[in-house]
């Protein structure tokens, strides 16, 4: 069995939600004896290429019109080349991209598309996926009918693969002109953050409404997460109320994240904020509330002020 | 314009959880139902388009509400109705429903409607699949803009504010679209009691699959189930001094 990896190049690299799809890839591979490639789509993508194919033997689609990922272009792009490369499973990360063009590939490829997988068997001999649904609350096995299978890898479910050794750098024979454009690409508003990613990061410090202020918030949170090398979350609330920024949403609708530590401090823990969350290898709490939901699902809680806690911590890490 | 905006029944997210009695399924006898929250936020928009005329070149919006499920469907369809939906279509079926299938029937209510625009949640959240706009929007050969949290028209251009991992995303494209709905869109309308009573009269294109022409064989289907719960034993410390020491001995620090 083929297996088909489609990765986003990030700078010279690739990203980490990738490295965690080509994890689920080797799963697979080792489950139903398949082979893995690695595509990657984009413009001026020639060194995240290279790292790739530390990977496994790696297929670019490059051009000046593939620089920003419109889903038609994209979509038609990725179905083009599994078709030519022949691969009965395609995998992506769960990121906003994989949803949004993968999952529009998958529908030219005959339908079949398993979202959000954090675990797959060979059943039989035939490969089972099982995934998540009801904002986390319920963890499925499906089975997938049709070929090829499209499958996107929770990335919280995986951890990102390690590099094992140089193969190839091929580049694919695509007629990039007779892809669609009919979505046209504008702007993109990039936050402006020396943090580690809140998805990439080994610790994350989130912040919910206990925070007054956006200031408050970068100074205590942002504080925080600076002195102990982290990454930065909120809850839906806090974004909402302009306390904090919108990439830092964590939660069903936000990003799903399992880092070593996750401490959230004035979040209450509402059940779409938990889905995001709740698989952080430990969780601790700081709340002013005893009774806050938070602390059913965290391994440590402190009873206290964010304002009081948080300076303490700062000072004494 | 016509907009047609399918909206999903759902079982009340705020209620736990029950599996049926062979795990292959959630059992919503005496379940609450709502209209999946995305799709209410994508029924908000449309009548905000027509409520601030957003529309392009000022023409008169139709909002037509779609709903696909057995035939208790109809009380949400009665809301999407009294929030300010024209009128509905129903394609009656008890069969499982994947994203597959979904978009496939949506497909051809929307080859019969002709809409000039799609409006629908990102994802339904019982299923979690954030799959069915975009298979839409590939059958029609239409552009898509996924995670919409803005958006308005330029003559027959629409433009959306998408939220994606990079921050927010700025796209143009030309109209007919199928757009999917992020949560910070707007806050959908209540519907009145007066609203809802006004709503029995209001009229429902019912239909099948065997009338649409669409086969309902799912291309995933669930073997089993099962509920999970992430509770922990919650360690409660006394100061911020045991904090740092118990998460350097868990090795978190």
């Amino acid at each position: 069995m083929k297996i088909l990896v489609i990765a986003e190049a990030q700078g010279k690299e690739i990203r980490h939600a990738s490295r965690s799809a080509i994890t689920l890839a080797k799963n697979a591979a080792a489950a139903a004896n398949g082979e893995i490639e690695i595509a990657i789509i984009g413009d001026d993508i020639e060194a995240a290429a290279t790292a790739a194919s530390a990977y496994a033997p790696t297929f670019t689609l490059s051009d000046a019109s593939l620089a920003n990922a419109t889903a038609d272009r994209y979509g038609a792009a990725i179905a083009k080349i599994v078709e030519q490369r022949g691969a009965s499973l395609v995998i992506a990360a769960s990121t906003s991209q994989g949803k949004d063009c993968v999952a529009r590939a998958a529908a030219s490829l005959g339908g079949t598309m398993v979202t959000d997988a954090i675990a797959c068997e060979n059943r039989d001999g035939k490969l089972v996926w099982q995934r998540t649904m009801h904002a986390g609350g319920v963890a499925a096995w499906v089975v997938a009918h049709g070929s090829p299978v499209v499958v996107t890898a929770l990335q919280s479910a995986y951890e990102p693969a390690e590099p094992t050794g140089e193969t190839s750098v091929t580049a694919l024979e695509i007629d990039v002109a007779s892809l669609p454009s009919a979505i046209q690409f504008e702007s993109v508003s990039t936050k402006q953050s020396d943090r580690p990613d809140v998805t990439e990061a080994a610790v994350v410090i989130s912040g919910g409404r206990a925070f007054k202020t956006a200031e408050d918030y970068e100074q205590l949170i942002g504080g925080l997460a600076d002195k102990v090398g982290g990454g930065t979350g909120s809850s839906r609330a806090a974004v909402d109320a302009g306390i904090a920024p919108n990439e830092n949403q964590v939660g069903q609708t936000g990003k799903i994240i399992a880092p070593d530590l996750y401490l959230g401090i004035g979040i209450s823990g509402a059940v779409q904020h938990l889905a995001g969350m709740k698989n952080s290898k430990i969780i601790a709490a700081i709340n002013t509330d005893d009774e806050a939901p938070l602390l059913d699902y965290a391994d440590f809680a402190l009873i206290a002020d964010a304002y009081d806690a948080i300076p303490e911590l700062i000072d004494k890490l | 314009m016509k907009i047609l905006v399918p909206t999903k029944r759902v079982p009340d997210p705020d209620q736990p959880i029950h599996l049926n009695a062979d795990k292959t399924a959630t059992d919503l006898d005496g379940i609450p139902c709502i209209i999946n929250p995305f799709d209410a936020i994508a029924l908000e928009e449309a009548l905000r388009i027509r409520e601030e005329e957003r529309s392009p070149a000022g023409s008169d919006i139709e909002i037509v509400a779609v709903s696909i499920g057995p035939q208790a469907c109809e009380k949400e369809i009665r809301i999407a109705l009294a929030m300010g939906a024209d009128r509905a279509v129903h394609v009656i079926t008890d069969a499982y429903i994947d994203s597959w299938v979904a978009s496939n029937l949506l497909k051809a209510v929307a080859d019969q409607e002709q809409p000039g625009l799609i409006l629908m949640g990102k994802q339904a959240i019982d299923a979690d699949n954030n799959q069915a706009g975009q298979f839409l929007a590939n059958h029609l050969n239409w552009p898509q803009a996924t995670f919409a949290s803005e958006i308005s028209f330029e003559g027959d251009r629409v433009k959306v504010a998408r939220e994606t991992d990079a921050g927010i995303e700025n796209v143009s494209m030309a109209l007919p679209a199928v757009i999917t709905t992020d949560l910070r869109l707007n806050e959908p309308r209540y519907a009145s009691l007066p609203a809802i009573m006004k709503a029995k009269r209001r009229p429902v294109d019912t239909h099948t699959p065997a009338d649409l022409g669409v086969d309902i064989e799912p291309k995933v289907e669930i073997i089993s189930m099962e509920t999970l719960s992430a509770k922990r034993n919650c360690v409660r410390v006394s100061n911020v001094d045991e904090l740092i020491v118990k998460l350097k001995e868990a090795g978190a620090l």
